[in-house]
């Protein structure tokens, strides 16, 4: 009986700390998802004399991918991307955040290129409107240009599967 | 090592680290040297930046941090304010951004009655288990009441000291 309120506590104490651990910290629930995709026009990565505008994208699922050639964990996911791109389920835009473009355009000839069109950000300036705050990170935008999804890190095998393939396909339907 | 240091050699090195010590401090002034153009906008950033998280480091304020993301919202900070914003104005655009998490002083909302409430309700809790306990304790320890024997003793004693004063 002496022990009991002290363990009692302990086992508290424990089921705190283990909630803490599985907690990410990182991963910022972002404002943004639910509300349509902040607006960009910015010049391509591939061709920088032609303009993309994200408008062009309305009436289609789309995700936009934050990537560049400094950012080590976007190694880490490209592969996934690149076979995800070839799948042909789903467009992938990029944004090439904070990058030189030499640096960047080797770098997508080295590990492949997913994306339809990427899009330079040299200063940052797109990935603040989006919220960036951490490379790499993928929004899912659906046909009204809404943001229906953002992934924080590295897209994974499960993350791809549990979350981001179903809601497109829920999206595309 | 430390007869060492009783030594001219050891005494002229121990006054060398002593004059490196006391010229470090400044070296790191002049490092923290503002370097605006505009010293008012300059002021009113960090005064805004000093509340403000930096969602890289977390544990720092987006004033106080090196990180190449704080320095991005700075100059954005910096530009806003050249446009003649208000500070509620940017503080708003990086909330509809970066969400709540971005503010070290958070609104008081449903999401965050915990935090703000969570502090009191605990010393209200630590409070009213204390008072409990000390009762209870006030209880257990209260002298043993006295056997008939005793009782009738003390009241003889009583008895004589009343008379005695009569």
């Amino acid at each position: 009986m002496r022990f009991l309120l002290p363990l009692a506590a302990f086992i508290v104490l424990v089921g705190f700390l283990a909630v803490g651990l599985g907690l990410k910290p990182r991963e910022i629930p972002s404002p943004l998802v639910g509300k349509p995709a902040p607006v960009f026009q910015s010049p391509r990565l591939h061709e920088p004399d032609q303009i993309l505008s994200s408008k062009d994208n309305l009436g289609k699922v789309w995700l936009l991918n934050v990537w560049a050639s400094w950012c080590v964990s976007c190694r880490e996911e490209h592969p996934l991307l690149v076979e995800l791109s070839k799948s042909g389920i789903v467009p992938i835009y990029g944004l090439n955040y904070k990058d030189k473009p030499e640096l960047a355009l080797q770098w997508l000839g080295q590990y492949g290129d997913p994306y339809t069109v990427s899009v330079v950000d040299p200063e940052g300036r797109i990935g603040i409107d989006y919220g960036v705050y951490g490379v790499p990170e993928t929004y899912v935008i659906d046909k009204d240009g809404v943001i229906r999804h953002k992934q924080i890190g590295p897209v994974t095998i499960e993350s791809l599967e549990k979350k981001i393939l179903p809601l497109i396909k829920e999206l595309q339907g | 090592m430390i007869p060492d240091l009783l030594n001219t050699r050891g005494r002229k090195q121990m006054i060398l680290l002593l004059i490196l010590a006391l010229l470090s401090p400044l070296n790191w002034a002049k490092e923290a040297a503002p370097v605006a153009e505009d010293p008012v906008i300059e002021k009113r950033m960090l005064a805004l930046s000093e509340d403000l998280r930096c969602l890289v480091c977390q544990n720092e304020s987006l004033a106080g941090s090196r990180a190449d993301f704080a320095n991005d919202l700075r100059r954005e900070i910096r530009e806003q304010l050249k446009e003649g914003k208000k500070d509620q104005e940017i503080i708003d655009f990086l909330v509809a951004r970066y969400g709540d998490f971005v503010l070290y002083n958070p609104p008081m909302k449903p999401t965050t009655y915990l935090l703000w409430i969570g502090p009191f309700a605990f010393l209200l809790i630590g409070a009213a288990i204390l008072f409990f306990y000390l009762k209870m304790r006030r209880r257990q320890i209260e002298e043993p009441s006295l056997t008939d024997d005793q009782h009738r003793h003390a009241e003889s004693l009583l008895k004589d000291d009343k008379g005695n004063n009569a």
